[in-house]
């Protein structure tokens, strides 16, 4: 990956898209909110009946990865749109930084942050954000055809992105001729055309029926395998976040709440809201040995099978339930724990 | 689809048919117009016996002095401001009109008089002849009050109602109500055609009706409407309008034209100069229009050919 | 708990804001017996005021002899007479119009073909070929014309207008104010200052058409603009589209279709100015209808008017079918079927410049006499049959409700009938409703025409529950029954789109000189537009709310008043609203015929030059009581609705 070669160092700094201190705020003179503790620290109905004025995102830091998939994921009303449309300032911040390859992207003017567009970002809608006066390959090209690109280079290019994400046939149908799921291959055939180094994903797949999603969630993954894109993902579901999330940041009212992987969510809430939100999860899908493991007791024997702390722990069930002493967790030949009948049936039997 | 294109086909080819048959556009001799006239503007205002007058004026100048004539539908105020433009030289039947007069002719000097159309003009307050027959001494406006109740309306709160009409003229009603002590209540109708139809249904249905109307109308051909006599008309009695308890004066209608038509030397000018008829002839020509449904040139032909003598004069031939 | 505490809360303050409204009625009532002739501000119909003196007195001050506009005039000029050149008058030393009859019908069918479809091209070629038999060719191609000509060049204007409206806010404030005030403006009230700066003629007549027909297409393009998915410009902006390619590429093509419903307005609002344009010499059907009342011939009125409901169909047909057309594009036979067309078009145009048959429409089969006849004896056998009866209506409505309401409201001092409405706008839309209100009544007063407004009001109050009543009644029956829709659309169109004039002398004939007739006259004119948008709102109720109502057994009258009403509560607003601002263009109209009040007033501001002033003043006042009533029922509506003023994300494009 290239973008690792640039930044040879694994090091903090090193972040694709850093996120320092995001606001959004709407309503009237919203510029205050931020810059003044007394209103900054009001939760959101207080904030409203005091300004008028409502925070979709509240001094939001993080910082995205090269390569990463970077899920955002909260209930609606809880920002998360907002915050994606404000990385490329399709809604401009009302506060903070945003830094991108070393780039202060809010002191881009208005040429630079088109240029930025047509070639670092992309985005993927919800509701697809098709043009429908215009056919499948043009709507692809769209992209190439605004910064300029001959014809045939652009029908090439679209050509080869629409083979990609499997629409090959369709090229001179109307979106209005497509289904959901194959119009919003449409939607990631055009973010991908322009070749961008970050693909930001706005609950792309919330508008499709479950089996098509599943299949689309899998569309995804493979093309990350494939083409090695960042990606920043918003999502309402918390499987497809589980799904597909390196790193997973949660928010509630414009704010983070918790910021890990999956396992760390499901694993170590951060609080009751947290706890409540991955309380369906099956837990056996998403939690590691790491997770479950405990101190052996006195007296325990010590030579049962031995396995390591990221094996899932649906996948170690049989294991452990059929072995007649506790299965001990290892780790660079360190033991970290036991894992015995009771600890496996309290994830398994929690559904 | 398919029916549609062969009909289509068909139709084409019987057109293709047929029209090589027909006769070619410019194959009949096209008329000459007005070599020596030119062309002028005549405004026609809205009622019947105006468009008698433009119907003959019209007729007498293309046939007889080949001008090309180009009528014009306008209110009387537009026509005005058309003297200034240049959209309108002739105006063959102006009713009084001085604050027009005096803005035009005095001050712009771009229009000026051309004599009498020889035409009166009367304005007053008429009643259908089955009232007048019914109830006679109606006529005298000291017995108006008598009737009021007669005259009743959902309009007129209520008092008698004396139904207005065409809102371009004048008229002094409000005052003369309040001043003669009448009971009763001026009400708009808004519309020479309002006017007209009540009338006509007053007639047919014997409604009352008390409504004021004018001298020369097509419509005296079809009802012979009685006027009702106010206190005679001096000269001097309408000076201040609020005060006004007189008839209303005599018109004499007059014809205007533009300066620019009025300089051209053209033998236009000279024939609406001369053009002067009675109230009889223009009822004549209005009834043919309005009632026998001929076209004005019609009707400007039938008059003409049985009063050559007058043609004459206005052409000044003798 | 909470849930149904708050649920009675609701239920108490409802019915107790209508208690306020009756007790403040009451009050009104009680207040006008002691108050009663105090500070009415009475004008005689000849009287007038310092203002309206000083507006007569400046009529000139502007406009003579100005080069700008005598050069707009000349362009404009210029272009009607091109097109009356090409289709309607003898042009170019030949005695017939460049395009004769065969080769207009032939080209205007095919464009409806080539934009529509083949239905509204059959359509477009019965209707010309139906005028022609009217033995009015050359009088509808000269209306055609002025109608072309006027569109295009509102279009040009109003596009612009629309689109930057569409971009932004401000603009859209500032322009939906503006094109208020031109809809309600009567155009009597600027057709005689018109002349003024155009002079009279084509010229003047199209752009008086101009100004009366662009709104809706500056509003639709606006609103078109608007409701493009916020999502699709989203994704054009996150491509890095400039604002200009955003606007070609994105929101123009995308408002495609809604745009043309605007520019299907315009051409229909251009077309119910041709009567009021001929008083200022347009060519064409209006000259023709203006003609025959002076003698009173409904007949031949209806037959010309006939023939502009005829034109309006058929391009109302041909917009509508040019809008619906899908995006893709043309089948390969449909192209070649399409080349085929234009051929056959060009021989037509070729026969008929050189066949005297194909050039003038054939005068043989004259239809035109015989429906002027027939109308004449329908209408004389109505005034024979219901005559005596209709009377007896009006007098009853008259005593019974219009004389009452306007004695109230002409009665009062004028402080209290202001106190009294801006009260009660408070009390229905709050302050949005409360301030528009008073500064209009403000204002109203110092138009110098307060008695007269105040007839007009109670008049339009009147004649706009009837027609809320019957268009509710009709909208309703022809939404939920594609049948009567079907049936009722042309019969609709023909009430929007007969000049008034025609219906007026019949109305004469029936209820007299009088403020009824004009509020009936009004009702005619009001009625479709109302009917149109409720069936539309009616038809556009999800199936699935009505089926889950018939689920659940509800009656026919229950899944009306409970379900698909309040859903299109929404269309129904802007029908009451539309429906006001109908009655009150019809305001003009109505003092032709005996309503007497402000349609008098502008009608003698047009007609004597010394009452100019009182006529505008007269004008702004009709303006005045249209703003103010258009803000009090949208203040009402938006209060309804229980709107939350939470502002989501997107604020700004």
């Amino acid at each position: 990956m290239t973008a690792q070669l640039e930044y040879p160092d694994i090091q903090d700094s090193d972040a694709l898209l850093s996120v320092q201190g995001l606001w959004k705020v709407f309503g009237p003179k919203a510029q205050r909110v931020p810059h003044r503790p007394e209103l900054a620290g009001l939760d959101r109905a207080d904030l409203y009946a005091k300004t008028g004025c409502t925070a979709a995102v509240r001094d939001l830091s993080f910082d995205v990865a090269p390569g990463e998939v970077f899920v955002v994921m909260g209930l609606s009303g809880s920002g998360k749109s907002t915050l994606v449309r404000c990385l490329t300032r399709l809604i401009e911040p009302t506060a903070g930084r945003l830094v991108f390859e070393g780039e202060d992207l809010r002191a881009a003017d208005e040429k630079r942050l088109r240029a930025l567009r047509r070639s670092k970002f992309s985005m993927v809608f919800q509701h697809f954000g098709l043009l429908p006066h215009r056919k499948v390959i043009d709507n692809v090209s769209y992209g190439l055809e605004i910064r300029g690109e001959s014809k045939p280079d652009r029908r090439r290019r679209a050509q080869e992105v629409i083979d990609l994400v499997g629409l090959a046939g369709n090229e001179h149908l109307y979106p209005e001729q497509l289904s959901g799921g194959m119009q919003q291959r449409v939607g990631l055939a055009r973010a991908l055309a322009n070749d961008p180094d970050v693909l930001l994903f706005d609950e792309p797949f919330s508008a499709l029926d479950p089996l098509i999603r599943r299949e689309m969630q899998t569309e995804v993954v493979r093309l990350h395998r494939e083409v090695g894109k960042t990606m920043v993902f918003i999502t309402h579901d918390l499987s497809e976040a589980l799904k597909l999330g390196d790193r997973i940041l949660l928010m509630r009212d414009g704010a983070a709440v918790q910021l890990g992987t999956g396992d760390e969510l499901v694993g170590a809430p951060a609080d009751d809201y947290v706890r409540e939100f991955v309380r369906d999860v099956q837990r056996a899908d998403v939690l590691t040995l790491r997770w479950i493991a405990r101190r052996p007791r006195d007296g325990e024997p010590l030579d049962g099978p031995e396995l390591g702390p990221d094996v899932l722990v649906r996948e170690a069930t049989r294991l452990v339930l059929e072995a007649d002493r506790p299965v001990k967790v290892v780790s660079n030949g360190t033991l970290l724990g036991v894992i015995g009948d009771e600890e496996i049936l309290a994830v398994v039997a929690d559904n | 689809m398919k029916k549609l294109r062969y009909a289509g086909v068909l139709t084409a080819v019987a057109l293709a048919v047929a029209g090589c048959g027909g006769e070619k556009v410019g194959s009949q001799p096209q008329p000459s117009a007005g070599k020596e006239c030119g062309t002028f503007n005549l405004t026609v205002s809205p009622w019947v016996g105006y468009e008698a007058n433009a119907a003959v004026v019209a007729y007498v100048a293309t046939k007889d002095l080949g001008c090309k004539v180009v009528k014009k539908n306008l209110k009387e105020e537009i026509a005005w401001q058309g003297f200034a433009t240049g959209e309108v030289d002739v105006n063959l039947e102006n009713w009084g009109h001085e604050d027009l007069k005096k803005k035009y002719i005095e001050t712009d000097k771009v229009a000026v008089e051309a004599g009498s159309t020889g035409v009166k003009g009367v304005i007053g307050w008429y009643v259908p002849p089955w009232m007048a027959a019914k109830y006679p001494d109606i006529t005298d406006y000291k017995n108006l009050n008598k009737y009021a109740a007669l005259f009743k309306t959902s309009e007129s709160g209520g008092k008698g109602q004396l139904l207005d009409g065409d809102p371009s003229y004048v008229t002094n009603d409000e005052a003369l109500v309040k001043n003669l002590a009448l009971n009763y209540k001026v009400v708009q109708s808004g519309s020479e055609t309002a006017l007209i139809q009540a009338f006509r249904d007053a007639e047919k249905n014997k409604r009352p009706l008390l409504a004021y109307f004018y001298e020369p109308q097509w419509f005296f051909n079809e009802i012979k409407l009685v006027k009702v006599n106010l206190p005679a008309y001096k000269a001097g009695c309408d000076a201040v309008p609020a005060k006004i308890a007189c008839d209303y004066p005599p018109y004499d209608l007059d014809k205007i034209v533009s300066k620019k038509f009025a300089d051209s030397g053209s033998p236009a000018y000279d024939l609406v100069k001369n053009f002067q008829w009675t109230n009889e002839d223009q009822n004549a020509v209005a009834r043919m229009i309005a009632v026998d449904k001929l076209t004005p040139d019609q009707a400007a032909e039938k008059w003409v050919k049985s009063n050559e003598s007058k043609v004459n004069t206005w052409l000044g031939r003798s | 708990m909470a849930a149904i505490t708050s649920d009675l809360e609701v239920e108490v303050r409802r019915p107790r804001r209508s208690v306020v409204v009756g007790v403040l009625l009451v009050v009104w009532v009680a207040a006008y017996f002691v108050l009663r002739g105090i500070d009415t501000l009475v004008l005689g119909g000849q009287e007038t005021t310092s203002l309206h003196r000083w507006l007569t007195e400046h009529r000139d001050d502007v406009g003579q002899g100005n080069a700008f506009f005598d050069a707009i005039r000349i362009v404009v000029d210029h272009f009607v007479v091109l097109l009356q050149n090409l289709i309607s008058q003898p042009s170019f030393d030949r005695p017939v119009p460049v395009i004769g009859w065969l080769g207009v019908v032939a080209i205007a069918a095919y464009c409806a073909w080539a934009f529509g479809n083949w239905k509204v091209a059959v359509l477009t070629a019965a209707g010309l070929g139906f005028v022609g038999l009217q033995g009015l060719w050359q009088e509808s191609m000269d209306t055609l014309a002025l109608t072309v000509a006027a569109v295009l060049l509102s279009l040009l204007v109003a596009i612009p207008l629309g689109i930057w409206a569409g971009l932004s806010n401000r603009a859209f404030r500032v322009a939906t104010l503006a094109l208020d005030l031109m809809q309600t403006l009567p155009t009597f009230v600027y057709l005689a200052p018109l002349t003024l700066f155009f002079a009279i003629g084509p010229a003047a007549a199209t752009i008086a058409t101009l100004i009366y027909a662009a709104p809706p297409a500056v509003r639709l393009t606006a609103h078109a603009i608007r409701s493009v998915p916020p999502e699709s410009v989203e994704a054009a902006r996150s491509l890095g589209s400039t604002r200009g390619q955003t606007l070609l590429k994105v929101l123009l093509p995308m408002s495609r279709s809604t745009v043309v419903v605007g520019i299907n307005q315009t051409i229909m609002a251009a077309l119910s100015m041709v009567t009021v344009a001929a008083l200022i010499d347009a060519p064409g059907l209006g000259q023709t209808v203006l003609k025959a009342l002076q003698t009173l011939d409904v007949g031949v009125a209806f037959n010309a008017g006939l023939a502009i409901v005829v034109i309006a169909i058929v391009l109302d047909r041909v917009t509508t079918a040019a809008g619906d057309r899908p995006w893709r594009t043309a089948s390969v036979r449909r192209k070649v079927l399409l080349g085929a067309g234009a051929v056959a078009v060009l021989v037509a145009v070729w026969f008929s410049r050189t066949y005297v048959w194909a050039a003038e429409f054939p005068s043989d089969v004259n239809v035109g006499s015989r429906i002027a006849v027939v109308a004449s004896d329908v209408t004389a056998w109505v005034q024979d049959v219901f005559g005596g009866f209709t009377y007896g209506v009006r007098d009853a409505v008259t005593i019974g409700l219009l004389n009452p309401l306007e004695g109230l409201l002409t009665g009062s001092p004028w402080w209290l009938v202001s106190a009294v409405v801006v009260a009660l706008a408070f009390l229905l839309g709050g302050w949005r409703g409360a301030v528009p209100a008073a500064v209009c009544l403000g204002l109203l007063v110092a138009t110098g025409v307060w008695q007269d407004s105040m007839v007009t009001l109670a008049s339009t109050l009147l004649a706009t529950v009837v027609v809320v009543a019957v268009g509710l009644a009709l909208g309703v029956w022809a939404g939920r029954n594609h049948r009567v829709d079907i049936w009722i659309r042309p019969v609709l169109d023909a009430g929007q789109t007969m000049p008034p004039f025609v219906y007026l002398v019949p109305f004469l004939a029936l209820f007299g000189t009088s403020r009824f007739t004009a509020i009936a006259a009004a009702v005619v004119f009001a009625v479709p537009v109302t009917t149109k948008i409720v069936a539309d709102g009616i038809k556009a109720v999800p199936v699935v709310t009505v089926e889950a109502a018939n689920s659940v057994g509800s009656s026919t009258w229950q899944v009306i008043s409970k379900v698909q009403l309040p859903v299109a509560r929404r269309a129904i607003t802007l029908a009451v609203n539309q429906g006001l601002i109908y009655v009150l263009s019809m305001v003009v109209c109505g003092g032709l015929v005996g309503a007497g009040a402000l349609g008098y007033d502008v009608v003698a501001g047009f007609a004597q030059s010394e009452l100019y002033g009182k006529g505008l003043a007269a004008g702004l006042a009709i303006v005045l009581l249209g703003v103010m009533l258009d803000r009090i029922t949208q203040a009402a509506a938006r209060r309804t609705q229980n709107f939350q003023g939470v502002q989501g994300r997107g604020d700004k494009r």
